[in-house]
């Protein structure tokens, strides 16, 4: 379970983060949304430690993490950040295989390689296993990053806003992938989507923030009301039912 | 497509592994004292040359340059950026300072209290230009190094100031123009520690490569962030510590060779390490064997010679580099 | 109506001048004011032609961090030397025309100028990588330079060394009178061109939106930096970041980048940090040999500092 409690964070007396107070139970896909800026990025580098706590406390399976060794919380916990260029000259296996760093130190065993031929497998690199990094595709490189992220084999995984760059068969096969390890593994994803609809059909939790704050939290269905929406997105849009999940008509 | 590029890779390993032992033999039988391979079985006191200076000199050119690529490539590593290497970041000048600074105050200390005094400096000048680096726009890639080669220009000019106040300018040359040809059996053994660097370095390669993918990822692995890079900047200190004080500042090695070996093999360190140390040792050696032949029976120093082939391997790297973006 | 500051600038660099000339005069009168006079003439031209050629410079090329040494353009000059004495050997360099060699050393930097600059005039490359290269062709033909003198004899490795440094001390009557004459035509030129480098400074849509023909102008410009690079370091030897320093203060005191008080307040302040920095130097702190080097030091800081502070923002 992630417990964040009573979390502000402001740069240069501006507050980006205003008192937030939440608790993701283990297992399940939770969707952060909100508006550029909300502040989703900024509350995920805290959860995943890439930045110092000013105010509050978060716990990661009861372990705080600013004060809990860097190399136990990486095999809990996982994050891939939004746009996070990487300009080496590594292999798509290599990259993958760093996935495992945590785990081996440098050192992998057979384990560690199988891990990692699985997640090329799932996320359908083999074929450019061999290839460097800066000589793929932009979504192909996404791609190869959200696998060294699965590869990591964490409970938890942080993803900001992975379907970047991702074609609509991709980014579909990443939440189906998402939605296979949770249900059948329990792990837990938090997720900031942009596609609200990809939140609707595939999160099991959608919290929504604005300003540094959470504004709306809850199942899609209890989230997902024209109220809330324009609350959090700042105009009206239409909602339908398909089948009993909302779908938004968010480009209208 | 696979088989090609993984055969092509080979050639040019093998090339490389062929080059380095052709320069070794050239490197013991060219000189200015008669000394043949006949001669080495029959003569004792050519056999006496070969051990007294002639192998050390090529060992040391061998160890000279293998660690300077392998300090450029970590220093690469660590900046994040292609260009920098510690002749460009004021390492190596700092490691003059250093020395001078001993020379001055200390004039009595031995060679590795002053060698590791000069690694402090290096240690401290280094930190300093990685600090300012990092507050540089990452989306200028070419800022980083022109900021580090003014900033080694800047402590360079103290260096010389303070050396010419106290009339010790013949000795900065020697520290700040590398060559071997002071290289005899008893007066370079220090060298042997940049071998242990370099052993350090590939021991932590991997962490050093989790490193260069950036802070949010390493730590995301759970690498103690800070703690590499300390370890990282202290080996680069310590091997530009080590050569300037025994051979003196050699630029360009540091930045050709590990750009050179990326584009063929990558940038996984684990992997690319002993390369960059083999290609390094190749390219020295050869610049040193033709600094000696040049103006055969004088020699030119081996940092004039690389100032030469360095700086035109460095133009074509940034010129393809720049038509290929 | 003179801006209050350029004056204040302009009363100093006479200070300066006068401290210059009359401090410690003592014994053979006449004949210390004649050499100290020559030497004012070769400060004075040295310090107006780096000064307008950096500002120029860094107007061709829109940034207010070049300078032309950077560029490899002082290191290319010396290569020269060192190359003409391994062609003709010491006796050949020393017998040749100071005219002849002078107008040969010009061309070459001019060409130099154009070919490192010529992407810049065409398409705008990445500026960093072509100040980078530029810093690196200036480390390769100082190698060269290094590497040529190695294969001189001793006598004419001598002949080198004393043209390597920046110096001050001492100074050839001819090449001043011939590289005053160049500086003060360069310095009218550029005077009377002042509005148009306004509009340069622009940067080169800009300058070409509002009809100026970009590509010759530019041309031009760079060749008369190349011409008055060759003038200063033919007379005292290379100064890296003298112009960078110099400019920069001009600028920060002036706090305008108009030409019309840009250029004539550049010139002023090298006056003032070269005369007065010789004065001082002979006079006060150690020996006048140390100038060229503390000089460096201030401006490669001056660099870091504009480099540091420039991409702050
Ligand atoms: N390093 C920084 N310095 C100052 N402000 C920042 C910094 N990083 C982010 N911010 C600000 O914090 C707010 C939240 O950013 P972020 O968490 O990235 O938003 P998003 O929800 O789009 O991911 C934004 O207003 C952004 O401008
Ligand atoms: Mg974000």
């Amino acid at each position: 379970m992630i417990q964040i409690e009573n979390v502000s964070l402001s740069y240069r007396e501006v507050p980006i983060l205003s008192d937030i107070t939440l608790s993701l139970g283990k297992g399940g896909i939770t969707a952060l949304v909100g508006p550029n800026g909300a502040g989703k990025s900024t509350l995920l580098s805290l959860i995943a430690r890439l930045q110092p706590l000013q105010t509050g406390r978060i716990l990661v399976d009861s372990l705080p993490v600013n004060s809990t060794a860097s190399r136990i919380l990486a095999r809990r916990l996982a994050i891939l950040r939004q746009g996070g260029a990487i300009a080496s000259r590594l292999t798509v296996r290599q990259l993958v295989g760093f996935g495992r760093f945590p785990h081996h130190q440098g050192r992998p065993c057979a384990g560690d390689i199988a891990a990692v031929e699985a997640a090329l497998e799932q996320f359908e690199l083999q074929a450019l296993a061999e290839r460097f990094i800066d000589t793929l595709s932009g979504g192909q490189r996404q791609r190869a990053m959200v696998a060294m992220t699965f590869c990591q084999g964490t409970d938890y995984l942080l993803l900001d806003e992975p379907l970047n760059n991702l074609d609509m068969f991709h980014a579909r096969q990443l939440m189906r992938s998402l939605r296979t390890i949770a249900d059948e593994r329990q792990r837990t994803a938090i997720i900031v989507l942009h596609d609200i609809n990809q939140a609707a059909t595939y999160a099991d939790r959608i919290v929504a923030m604005r300003d540094g704050r959470v504004i709306a939290d809850g199942t899609p269905a209890t989230v997902l009301t024209e109220d809330n929406l324009e609350a959090v997105f700042g105009y009206r849009m239409q909602i339908r039912q398909i089948d009993g999940t909302p779908l938004v008509l968010q480009h209208l | 497509m696979t088989d090609i590029r993984t055969s092509g890779k080979w050639m040019t390993k093998l090339a490389a592994c062929a080059a380095f032992v052709m320069l070794v033999i050239l490197s013991i039988f060219i000189g200015a004292g008669e000394f043949s391979p006949w001669q080495a079985i029959h003569d004792p006191a050519a056999l006496q040359l070969f051990f007294a200076s002639r192998l050390p000199r090529t060992v040391a050119a061998a160890l000279t340059g293998a660690a300077l690529s392998i300090a450029g490539l970590i220093m690469q590593a660590l900046v994040r950026n292609r260009f920098v290497e510690p002749s460009t970041a004021g390492t190596a000048q700092s490691a003059a300072l250093g020395i001078l600074i001993m020379t001055l105050v200390f004039p009595a200390a031995s060679l590795a209290m002053k060698t590791l005094f000069a690694s402090i400096l290096a240690l401290l000048g280094t930190s300093i230009f990685m600090m300012t680096a990092h507050r540089l726009p990452p989306a200028q890639p070419y800022l980083v190094p022109l900021f580090g080669l003014v900033y080694g220009g800047v402590i360079g000019a103290v260096v010389t100031f303070v050396g010419w106040q106290t009339e010790l300018l013949q000795f900065i040359d020697i520290w700040t123009n590398g060559e071997f040809s002071g290289v005899v059996r008893g007066r370079y053994e220090l060298l042997w520690g940049t071998a242990l660097m370099a052993a350090i370095a590939w021991w932590v390669a991997d962490r050093l490569t989790v490193l260069s993918l950036g802070r949010d990822v390493s730590i995301g692995l759970g690498l103690s962030y800070q703690r590499t890079l300390q370890l990282g900047l202290v080996i680069v200190s310590a091997i530009s510590a080590l050569t300037v004080v025994i051979v003196g500042i050699i630029p360009f090695v540091g930045l050709v060779v590990p750009n050179l070996v990326s584009r063929i093999l990558g940038d996984n360190l684990r992997g690319t390490i002993p390369w960059v140390g083999l290609s390094g040792a190749t390219l020295v050696l050869g610049c040193d064997v033709l600094g000696r032949l040049l103006r055969y029976p004088y020699e030119i120093p081996v940092a004039t010679v690389m100032g030469v082939v360095g700086a035109i391997l460095f133009l074509r790297l940034m010129f393809t580099r720049a038509t290929h973006a | 109506m003179l801006d209050r500051r350029l004056l204040f600038l302009a009363a100093i660099a006479l200070a300066a001048v006068i401290a210059f000339m009359t401090l410690g005069l003592r014994g053979n009168v006449a004949f210390i004011l004649q050499l100290r006079g020559l030497k004012l003439l070769a400060l004075v031209q040295v310090a107006v032609s780096i000064a307008i050629s950096t500002v120029l410079f860094q107007t061709v090329t829109a940034n207010r961090i070049l300078t032309p040494s950077i560029m490899g353009l002082d290191a290319l000059y010396l290569f020269g030397q060192t190359a003409l004495v391994f062609l003709l050997g010491g006796f050949g360099y020393a017998s040749l025309n100071t005219g002849v060699k002078f107008g040969v050393e010009v061309l070459l930097m001019v060409a130099l100028a154009m070919v490192l600059l010529w992407p810049l005039l065409r398409n705008r490359m990445d500026m960093n990588l072509m100040l980078l290269m530029g810093v690196t062709l200036g480390l390769l033909f100082r190698s060269l330079s290094a590497l040529l003198s190695r294969l001189l004899d001793p006598n004419a490795f001598a002949i080198v060394q004393t043209v390597s440094f920046a110096n001050f001390n001492t100074l050839r009557a001819d090449l001043t009178v011939l590289g005053t004459i160049v500086t003060f035509g360069a310095a009218l030129l550029c005077w009377r061109a002042r509005h148009v480098l306004d509009v340069i400074g622009l940067g080169r849509e800009t300058a070409i939106g509002l009809g100026v023909n970009w590509t010759k102008a530019a041309a031009g410009l760079l060749m008369l930096v190349a011409v008055l690079v060759a003038v200063s370091t033919a007379l005292v030897g290379p100064v890296a970041f003298f112009g960078l320093l110099v400019a920069a203060l001009a600028e920060r005191l002036m706090g305008t980048q108009r030409h019309a008080t840009l250029l004539p307040a550049a010139a002023l302040m090298g006056i003032v940090v070269l005369v007065g920095g010789q004065t001082v130097s002979q006079h006060g702190l150690g020996g006048a040999s140390t100038l060229g080097v503390v000089i460096e030091f201030a401006g490669g800081l001056a660099f870091l500092l504009l480099l540091i502070l420039g991409s702050r923002k």
